[in-house]
């Protein structure tokens, strides 16, 4: 897990005039599940491409395995990608798409036919040699294009929005289906996505990037449990974000509240933004809250309901399992240990946080 | 009752066919059989093959339309990749350039042809100004496949480039990514995806350069006798009915069956709708 398949050092890419990423650095490990996380035009798409071959960065180098590969053609990386919209070849059978790569490299057509079969194993489509690519399924187009992708043995296996034109329970199963394949393959996957409870189930290592910035780099424990700036935290799954002043260690005040925390270093008087997910937000009776609110409303979720409690003039975001009916006085409780501090951005760079998404 | 009404809208039209298109073609068949006391006869279908006149200017019809369809091929695809890989925002304007040549007709466009190509026309008057010499092409079949390379240019390039543009970036992308070279990309990607408009293509144009009496005509200036010419001369010049519907209808003959060969080719069945 330690050593550096890829680096991208200082990449920078404009389209038009406009800059999608603005000097990167990135490194992947060996072996990792690394995911690029970020809403649409942050830049993932671009990174993954630039790693693929199909982009030329305007700056910057790339080396893969030791070797500077930034101005290798794609169709000589070693690495296969897997694309969102599965991109079969319409004129050739299932069999045809899979042998497509390992015909070029003049393989034997034993090795071609025992590489179709295992590969269709792999993905749980024995026996659909013959069929033609449109009487297919999306999942079962996109299990193919996996099945096309990693017959050619690669170090590094791209995944850009793999699931992303897949049904709810299909894309569950799939995600089940891609960490079992990463574990047998014991390669290294790059994947990206716009959907942060994927990126969090799947991943090694998770990066988060805005606007050509890379926000956060972490498992995906440190991005939910510590995200370090407002984007991140608001970015992976919703969040209470609210501005306030850091007065001294452990003590934050918030909607002219004073609160308790566990954070320190960050000086006095300072202003900071605040972090407070809505599943540690206790409500209490009116009385025993550091703060006192009223339900604007309530929706059931399943698993919880979703309550806003207009509070202070700020209206939180609530998960709670209990009934609360809309109107009802409650009281606001956070323990210290839930409310995550993060400095205010300040060098242009660190602009892109404030973005809304 | 809605479905009859819909169905007596296309009277007119239905009307139209059989006057003028279902009955004229029964009619050549008749003739085509029949000798001039209107007695069944094969004599003017066999005449087409055997007839000295009649076999060399079917042989040098299919040999022109095979050139001319050979030319148009080569020359437009590579057109049609280039047009496809402008990106064009606006499809519009490259249809507006398939559609500007027909603006003319297409009679004074060849017989520009003809002045342009004429022993006094423009084209040799400069090569003499420039001490180049002259050329004489007009009146061989040289000129002939020109004119016809000329006019049906555009039949070629529209549907290889309509299949072009359905062809998606991200299947390049995809067989780049697999290891293929432009070479690979081109011939086992690109070329099997613009199939169906490759052979709509060939028909659109091997069809009519097939046919074609007009541009011989005014181009081949009485020596290049093709099919078409034995067949208008026929009916124009010596009143012999029958022995040009006879060979009417071997080329018609000769048209669907090619058409049926390519039909055949051509899984998709985009190209030849009539198969």
């Amino acid at each position: 897990m330690s050593k550096h398949l890829i680096e991208f050092t200082d990449i920078s890419k404009s389209y038009d005039g406009s800059l999608v990423l603005d000097e990167l650095n990135l490194y992947i490990r060996e072996n990792e599940f690394l995911t690029l996380l970020g809403p649409s035009g942050c830049g993932k798409t671009t990174t993954l491409r630039l790693l693929g071959g199909f982009e030329t960065p305007d700056k910057g180098r790339i080396h893969f395995d030791g070797a500077d590969i930034t101005d290798l053609p794609a169709n000589e990386r070693k690495l296969n990608t897997v694309f969102q919209k599965y991109s079969l070849f319409p004129h050739m059978s299932i069999a045809e798409n899979i042998a497509f790569g390992l015909k070029i490299r003049k393989k034997s057509k034993s090795y071609i036919e025992d590489k179709i079969k295992y590969a269709l194993k792999l993905v749980n489509l024995d026996g659909f040699e013959r069929r033609s690519v449109d009487s297919l399924s999306g999942g079962q187009q996109q299990r193919i294009a996996i099945a096309r992708a990693i017959v050619k043995e690669p170090k590094v296996l791209l995944l850009d929005e793999p699931l992303g034109a897949l049904d709810l329970k299909l894309r569950q199963n799939m995600q089940y289906e891609l960490m079992r394949l990463k574990e047998e393959l014991g390669i290294t996957f790059v994947y990206v996505t716009h959907d942060q409870e994927e990126a969090l189930m799947m991943s090694d290592t998770i990066v988060v990037m805005n606007q050509g910035y890379i926000q956060q780099i972490g498992t995906p424990e440190m991005i939910y449990n510590e995200p370090e700036n407002a984007f991140v935290a608001d970015f992976i799954g919703h969040s209470n974000i609210l501005d306030g002043t850091m007065l001294e260690d452990r003590l934050v005040e918030i909607l002219g509240v004073r609160l308790p925390c566990v954070d320190e270093g960050f000086g006095q008087n300072r202003p900071v933004d605040v972090v407070i997910r809505p599943e540690d937000v206790e409500l209490v009776s009116p009385a025993e809250g550091c703060m006192e609110g009223t339900v604007t409303s309530l929706i059931f979720k399943g698993v919880h309901y979703e309550l806003d409690v207009m509070a202070n003039g700020y209206e939180w975001l609530v998960h709670t399992t209990k009934h609360i009916p809309e109107g009802t006085k409650v009281g606001i409780l956070v323990t210290p240990f839930n409310i995550q501090i993060m400095r205010k951005p300040e060098s242009s760079d660190e602009k892109a946080v404030e973005v809304d998404v | 009752m809605y479905k009859l009404r819909q169905q007596f809208l296309a009277g007119p039209y239905l009307i139209w066919i059989v006057g003028f298109i279902l009955l004229p073609l029964l009619m050549i068949v008749y003739y085509a059989f029949t000798g001039s006391d209107g007695s069944f006869t094969l004599e003017y279908i066999a005449a087409a093959f055997t007839s000295e006149t009649n076999r060399r200017s079917i042989a040098l019809s299919l040999e022109l339309g095979l050139i001319c369809t050979l030319i148009c091929l080569v020359l437009a695809y590579p057109v049609a990749m280039i047009l496809n890989g402008m990106h064009l925002k606006n499809q519009g304007f490259v249809v507006f350039l398939f559609m500007l040549p027909m603006w003319m007709n297409f009679m004074l466009r060849i017989l520009a042809w003809k002045l342009l190509l004429s022993k006094n026309g423009v084209i040799n008057s400069v090569l003499a100004s420039l001490g180049l010499g002259r050329v004489s092409i007009i009146n061989t079949p040289a000129a002939v496949v020109l004119g016809m390379v000329y006019d049906f240019l555009p039949f070629m390039l529209l549907p290889i480039y309509n299949a072009m543009t359905r062809i998606r970036t991200d299947w390049i992308e995809a067989a780049k990514d697999l290891g293929a070279g432009s070479v690979t990309i081109f011939f086992r990607i690109i070329v099997p995806l613009t199939a169906s408009g490759i052979i709509s293509g060939i028909v659109m144009v091997f069809v009519p350069s097939l046919t074609s009496f007009a541009i011989s005509q005014v181009l081949g200036g009485g020596h290049v006798l093709l099919i078409g010419n034995v067949i208008e001369q026929n009916f124009m010049q010596g009143a012999q009915w029958n022995a040009g519907s006879g060979l009417s209808f071997v080329l018609m003959i000769f048209v669907i069956a090619s058409m049926a060969v390519f039909g055949m080719i051509d899984r998709d069945g985009e190209g030849t709708a009539i198969w």
